[in-house]
């Protein structure tokens, strides 16, 4: 186990310094930030001086090596927009991600399990071949048009009238599918409560609440339909083996064979391809944030790449890798504790 | 009876009177704002960009303000008077005090203008002022090197600092006032000016907060916005929906795909209003020989058509230019008009000896200028009809400056605003011969170059008889326009909206600076 875990803090080391490289080695193609930093009548010797006292003339390695000098020492470099240590804007905006991607997890844990469960028990009832569908267009629309229709329903609000307003039933259905809006359609919210050092959170007053379910929500649609086919592919297949035929057989109630039984052996590759997905979710946060100005490090990545702040892309790029790496580690911990024939060791099995 | 009646006139006269100052006192009332950037630090002089000018009308006063039709209107400079060719002297507004308490004196002018002088951003544009000076407490004198026309037009720029509160050592080492950019200096964290709001929270990128400044001189004034909040939403269809859903009550730059929508949207206004921002490209004649020629220029002009981009493309949100002067600037000539005529186009490339025409390279931004990228491709599109074969790149801003800044391609686009607001500036940067020395011409891509208008708009920068100004700067844009120096495309509009009762169209100008202290909301 100890082994293990140090053997994961080196990958953690590599990841970060293969990383680290390649962000240094395409900054030169993320632009100049220069041009953004002054107006557009600053003299060429101006910007020159400004280029020299940010050490961006310097040659590849010779900024490579100083840029790991202080790295090592948990220097990552000042952004050049938030005028800051890079480190410390990324902790101001992490909270507000791994809430995000916290509440979309809960969505896709609480709905893609029973709804999976109960289409690969009943595969040919009409309400799974209904969730079945919808999970193909679920998976086929981009996060992107997903927020935005949310915010039109549900923040902004749509009024139907395409049924005969003057006939009871069509006012009835006009009505039905006609929304208020007044969802809140960005930001977090101005009523946050702090807990400790950056972290403010959204999950402790209604107001906060409401600002999270639309991101939320857009956020899961993308996974929530991918984890409903999984769980139901995966408990189809366990459905049909040995043990699960004779514990019908032995008369055990249906309910415990397919939520004990079953759903166990069911969950273990899910756990293992949900870990991953957590991790790939902090990349879809950018598209997320960007549409809701979820003020999280996605939208301040995006921003960053548009400023060509390299320091704090950088920074991003290695924080996210280490995610992964951690997200990676506690997968493969959980896995142990699940099913415990699997054995943590420092070496290839 | 009569006793009855004056009692009657005076309760009548109160109430009227109660009335008419509810405005100033009563309401209490929050400006939620949604912009498409937020103040990229607290340091006024440490960039000049729209989004710091902004945040210069909010928490600071200028010398004087711009009206809506280009006038000046006195703020923290009450009266001016130029002395001779080279001396203006101002008369200070009394008993203005900076939001720390300090009060606002003479010294606080010359103190911001020497400082002006030493911002990398603002260097340039104040080189003309040679020195300012205190004569008493409420009178400046300002000298400028040689006779200089726009000395008024550089007010506008000259906030005055709380030089008090800027001056000593900052914690942790360095000068109070010192001009870092992209650093941690003490000026880019604190802020005291003697504008009509008082910063009290910023998160960086997150939200900004604003209080009404108690003791704002201008009582006058009857905006009542007694709080802000400010959240930059650069995503253009999240910051309508932001607006749509009341999240916000006021927002800039709506975009030209969402106007419809907004104008049509109930409980939202949508103001529009013609902005000083040209669009256009320039011809490189460096890597393309052909364009050294006068009518392959002019055939590039009139292949193109102005009035259909800003019809179909912008939607009717720009406004065809043949000049680089909007109307309003000194040196707006109303004769100069966008020219499109394909078959003389056509018959000029002929001339030229280009019927078959060329093939050339065109670089041009896509997150820049409203619709730039697809302006960039209906404009190759109408070349290819005057058969110059136009291989088109877009890119990021990012990156578009780089690629600008090597002067390698054949066309580049480039949109400009004037710093003073005046026709000169535009010269100076797009269409001067280039001068290393100088810097004239720094934004000349192709290297244009005509000595004749070159000379006679340095000499209009001297004269300080406005008239005999304009006229020859009217002439200097004919000259251009003659001899297509740039290919003007339009000016791109403003486009501000605002919920219900929010009523901004008094407040906003083509400068794109609204005037939020002035704001008054009726809900």
């Amino acid at each position: 186990m100890i082994a293990f875990l140090i053997k994961r803090l080196m990958h953690a080391v590599l990841v970060m310094f293969v990383i680290s490289v390649l962000a240094f080695a395409i900054q030169d193609n993320l632009g100049d930030p220069i041009q953004q930093m002054v107006g557009q009548s600053v003299p060429e010797s101006e910007r020159e001086a400004l280029r020299e006292r940010l050490g961006l003339n310097d040659s590849f390695m010779v900024q490579y090596v100083r840029f790991a000098k202080n790295a090592v020492q948990g220097d990552f470099g000042y952004s050049y927009f938030y005028r800051e240590p890079a480190l410390s804007v990324i902790a101001r905006h992490l909270p507000a991600t791994l809430e995000l991607v916290f509440a979309a997890t809960l969505i896709i844990v609480i709905f893609s399990v029973p709804i999976g469960v109960y289409s690969a028990i009943k595969p040919r009832s009409i309400i799974s071949r209904f969730f079945m569908g919808v999970s193909i267009i679920g998976i086929s629309i981009p996060v992107f048009l997903t927020a935005i229709v949310l915010i039109q329903i549900f923040a902004i609000g749509i009024t139907v009238s395409i049924f005969p307003e003057s006939t009871g039933w069509g006012a009835w259905l006009n009505g039905l599918f006609s929304t208020q809006g007044n969802m809140p359609s960005f930001g977090r919210g101005y009523d946050l409560v702090h807990v400790v050092g950056h972290w403010d959170t959204n999950l402790a007053s209604w107001n906060g609440l409401k600002h999270l379910v639309l991101p939320a929500i857009s956020l899961a649609s993308i996974m929530l339909p991918l984890f409903i086919r999984l769980i139901r592919a995966e408990m189809m297949e366990v459905l049909q083996t040995e043990y699960v035929k004779y514990a019908r057989a032995k008369g055990i109630s249906m309910r415990r064979v397919y939520f004990v039984h079953a759903l166990k052996n069911t969950m273990l590759p899910v756990i293992t391809v949900g870990g991953v997905q957590i991790g790939t979710m902090v990349a879809y946060t950018i598209l997320t944030e960007t549409v809701f100005q979820w003020p999280g490090m996605g939208l301040m990545f995006l921003d960053a790449i548009n400023r060509a702040d390299i320091p704090l892309i950088v920074s991003y790029l290695m924080i996210v890798g280490v995610i992964f790496v951690v997200t990676n580690t506690i997968v493969d911990l959980i896995y142990g504790y699940v099913n415990p024939t699997v054995k943590l060791t420092g070496k290839p099995a | 009876m009569t006793l009855k009646k004056t009692l009657l006139a005076s309760i009548i006269g109160a109430t009227v009177a109660g009335g008419a100052m509810l405005p100033l006192t009563a309401s209490a009332e929050t400006l939620r704002i949604g912009y498409s950037a937020d103040p990229e630090t607290l340091d006024i002089h440490e960039q000049l960009s729209g989004g710091m000018l902004r945040f210069s009308h909010l928490a600071f006063d200028p010398l004087v303000r711009w009206t809506k039709d280009f006038d000046f209107e006195p703020r923290l400079a009450t009266e001016w008077e130029q002395q001779d060719d080279t001396h203006m002297r101002m008369t200070l507004r009394e008993g203005v005090t900076f939001h720390s308490g300090n009060e606002f004196t003479a010294k606080d002018v010359v103190w911001t203008i020497e400082r002006l002088k030493e911002s990398p951003d603002y260097k340039a544009i104040f080189e003309p002022i040679e020195s300012a000076e205190a004569i008493d407490d409420y009178t400046v004198e300002i000298t400028t090197t040689e006779p200089y026309p726009l000395m008024l037009n550089l007010a506008t720029y000259i906030f005055p600092m709380d030089s008090q509160f800027y001056t000593g050592e900052a914690e942790g080492g360095g000068d109070k006032a010192e001009i870092v950019k992209a650093g941690n200096s003490f000026a880019s964290r604190n802020v005291s000016g003697t504008g009509p709001f008082v910063l009290t929270d910023r998160r960086q990128g997150v939200r900004v907060d604003f209080e009404r400044f108690e003791d704002y001189w201008d009582t006058e004034s009857e905006g009542n916005v007694s709080s802000i909040v400010l959240t930059p939403i650069a995503e253009n269809a999240s910051r309508v929906a932001a607006l749509l859903s009341g999240g916000v009550d006021f927002i800039d730059a709506v975009p030209p795909n969402d106007l419809e929508r907004v104008r049509e949207a109930s409980g939202v206004d949508l103001f529009e209003v013609p902005g000083t921002r040209i669009i256009g490209f320039q011809l490189n004649e460096e890597q393309v020989e052909a364009f050294q020629d006068v009518r392959v220029r002019q055939a590039v002009d009139l292949a193109i058509n102005q009035e259909g981009i800003a019809d179909r493309l912008m939607r009717g949100f720009a406004t065809p230019a043949g000049q680089f002067s909007p109307e309003g600037y000194s040196g707006h000539n109303p004769d100069l008009v966008p020219r499109y005529d394909l078959e003389r186009a056509q018959e000029l490339m002929a001339e030229a000896g280009y019927e078959d025409g060329f093939s050339v390279d065109m670089i041009a931004p896509n997150n820049r200028y409203v619709n730039d990228a697809q302006i960039a491709q209906a404009v190759a599109n109408m070349l290819s009809r005057i058969n110059i074969q136009v291989n088109l790149r877009t890119m990021p801003l990012a990156q578009y400056w780089p690629e600008y800044d090597t002067r390698q391609s054949d066309i580049a686009m480039l949109g400009w605003h004037s710093d003073t607001e005046d026709t000169a500036n535009f010269f100076q940067y797009l269409s001067f011969c280039i001068d290393d020395e100088t810097g004239a011409g720094q934004y000349n891509y192709g290297n244009y170059c005509n000595e004749e208008i070159d000379a006679l708009v340095t000499e209009a920068d001297s004269i300080t008889d406005l008239e005999q100004r304009n006229e020859m700067l009217r002439e200097a844009e004919a000259m251009l326009y003659e001899d297509a120096g740039f290919i003007m495309l339009h000016w791109q509009n403003l486009a501000y909206a605002a919920a219900e009762g929010v009523d901004i169209e008094p407040v906003v100008n083509a400068i794109d600076f609204p005037y939020l202290g002035d704001l008054v909301i009726n809900r």
